[in-house]
């Protein structure tokens, strides 16, 4: 931000505009309240009292929001900063019980934490908040420690949840509709709410086991006045490490987890990056055991699939 | 204005706000209702669930959208995605109209996901003008603009609020969704008289009301959506009826939020201070 001259050198420079007569100032002053707002709340669940470059918050909050007889400055600035921060915690907390169980209510919060003061909302709908929590945690693996593999597999499985819950479905595609196709040609569409997992833990199981409720995300035009309010979590076992295949779907408008096996999910794997029924086939059976009859699996499999209405017409 | 260009000439009754908790009871027991409130951010997905139970509720009912996150008065451009998927719930709806709040809440592409006070000034009523008559263009159905409640006034303001809601409605020529919570809630807030809020706003221009609770605590008063109506804003709801004629009014309940009937039936409380005024000729 540009900021204005100082008119006394011994005082910091505005932040503020003093006027808004343009759209420049409206941005400015925009930011300098949204720069407040995104600043985590303090232990007490307060706004920060110093500002990003060391000079006392209620200073900057004087120079643009007016005082009354009952509230200072800083202190209407503060319901803005509390109510932002209440609402964002509580969207994530309720979005990711699983990753919640791995780690821990008070490791879960500090993350939730960081993860929003590094990566505030960038979309028009809280649905999206958590779409950039797995390369998050990629990059700063020191917040869940010793259980970094369960975490990422845990966050990837949540995210394919949110996914799954709305993501489009385009027309599904019958197998009849497949007869007499060249399958060396032939390049299938997979609908754009399934998400193919290869996981280092069976988190399906285990996600079974820690969320229980109803999840319809809302939005709403309240104000928020307390922070996620800790239910009590019952404890679930950890899994322990298992290769696990899976596909995260939804049948009739219900979430779905569905098992795959390593040749199948490569099949899968394989039709979602256009490559051809032939090549993909092929694919999945690099190196798979040569005296099972996967003519008959294979064709079963695609029944299956079909019948779940998973296949679609192929889009670049 | 029961039938007025900014609610496309319907005459609506009493609604209530569509919310979770309640779904199952609507799809099961098909209560009647006039019509219900959606907030449009919940359904401007994809596909699944959310659209499923939307279209159930479009066999039986009349539904009215309200958004909470077009933000009219940040500085920003209009976010095209936003629109499209605002424009595609429009024609899945036949909503007759549509509100959004009078507030900013992103800058930069960073959302706060909450409706932030404006500065009163005349080049930021232009500016918001500006994106109500884009936004009305592009759905293609008249707009209806909702004052909010604030906790915060700023140094830089030069006119009261409803001179700026005015300015704002005049110079976009949209409705307002006047909020009749709102206004008291702000105006314990921030010191003024909320009948001079009523008396002041273009009465003919109001499409649609909304009524809530709130919370008070100590020092201020916070819109929280999770109590019955209180009786001061009966009373000014009373008022605004006399002023404004029988118009479409909507109960918002959005936490703690309990059974069906209960919510519709403190709406319904509404229908006598209706009643009693016959609809005033747009």
């Amino acid at each position: 931000m540009k900021l204005s001259k100082p008119r006394n050198s011994s005082k910091a420079t505005r932040l503020s505009p003093p006027e808004i007569k343009s759209l420049k100032d409206l941005r400015d002053v925009q930011r300098l309240m949204a720069g407040a707002l995104f600043m985590p709340l303090n232990a007490q669940d307060g706004m920060q009292t110093r500002w990003t470059d060391g000079r006392r918050m209620a200073d900057v909050a004087e120079e643009f929001i007016k005082p009354n007889d009952r509230l200072t400055s800083f202190e209407r600035l503060e319901i803005y900063s509390r109510s932002y921060w209440f609402r964002v915690l509580d969207c994530f907390y309720d979005d990711y019980p699983g990753l919640r169980a791995v780690l821990g209510q008070r490791t879960f919060m500090k993350l939730a934490e960081a993860y929003l003061a590094k990566y505030p909302s960038a979309s028009f709908t809280l649905r999206n908040l958590g779409s950039r929590l797995e390369k998050f945690i990629r990059d700063e693996p020191e917040r869940v420690g010793r259980k970094l593999d369960l975490a990422l597999d845990v966050v990837r499985f949540e995210w394919a949840q949110v996914v799954a819950f709305d993501g489009l479905a385009k027309s599904p595609l019958h197998i009849d509709e497949l007869l007499g196709a060249d399958p060396g040609k032939l390049q299938l569409g997979l609908q754009p709410y399934i998400t193919f997992l290869a996981l280092d833990f069976p988190v399906d199981d285990f996600m079974l086991a820690v969320k229980k409720h109803d999840a319809l995300r809302s939005e709403a035009s309240n104000a928020k006045t307390s922070a996620p309010k800790t239910t009590h979590q019952k404890n679930v076992a950890l899994p322990k490490r298992e290769k696990t295949f899976v596909a995260v779907h939804r049948h009739d408008c219900a979430l779905y987890y569905k098992r795959l096996t390593p040749e199948s999910y490569k099949l899968l794997s394989a039709l979602r990056k256009g490559v051809n029924v032939n090549d993909a086939c092929a694919r999945a059976l690099r190196g798979a055991s040569p005296s099972a009859d996967w003519a008959a699996k294979i064709k079963t499999w695609f029944q299956n699939w079909s019948s779940l209405g998973w296949f679609c017409k192929f889009e670049k | 204005m029961p039938a007025n260009p900014f609610n496309n000439f319907t005459d609506y009754g009493i609604g209530i706000g569509l919310r979770v908790p309640h779904y199952r009871h609507i799809l099961e027991k098909k209560p009647v209702v006039d019509w219900f409130e959606i907030i449009s951010e919940n359904f401007m997905v994809d596909g699944g669930r959310p659209l499923e139970v939307l279209d159930k509720i479009l066999e039986q009912y009349r539904v009215v959208q309200h958004g909470v996150s077009m933000y009219f008065g940040s500085a920003e451009k209009l976010n095209r995605e936003h629109l499209k998927r605002l424009k595609a719930l429009v024609k899945r709806t036949n909503t007759p109209w549509l509100s959004d709040h009078l507030c900013w809440g992103s800058v930069d592409g960073r959302y706060t996901h909450d409706l932030l006070p404006m500065p009163y000034t005349h080049a930021v009523a232009k500016h918001t003008a500006q994106k109500i008559r884009q936004v009305r263009d592009f759905v293609e159905v008249p707009v209806c603009v909702e004052n909010v409640s604030s906790y915060a006034e700023f140094h830089a303001s030069d006119m009261t609020e409803w001179e700026f809601l005015s300015e704002v409605a005049e110079q976009a020529d949209c409705g307002i969704l006047l909020d009749v919570n709102n206004i008291y809630v702000s105006a314990k807030n921030h010191s003024f008289n909320p009948y001079d809020y009523l008396n002041n706003v273009p009465h003919s221009r109001v499409g649609q009301i909304h009524i809530a609770g709130h919370s008070k605590f100590k020092k201020y008063i916070l819109d929280t959506h999770d109590h019955p109506v209180l009786d001061p804003v009966w009373k000014m709801y009373a008022h605004a009826i006399k002023l404004c004629g029988r118009t479409a009014t909507l109960l918002e309940w959005d936490d703690r939020i309990p059974t069906f009937d209960e919510v519709h039936n403190e709406a319904l409380k509404a229908t006598k201070f209706l009643e009693s005024h016959a609809p005033v000729a747009a």
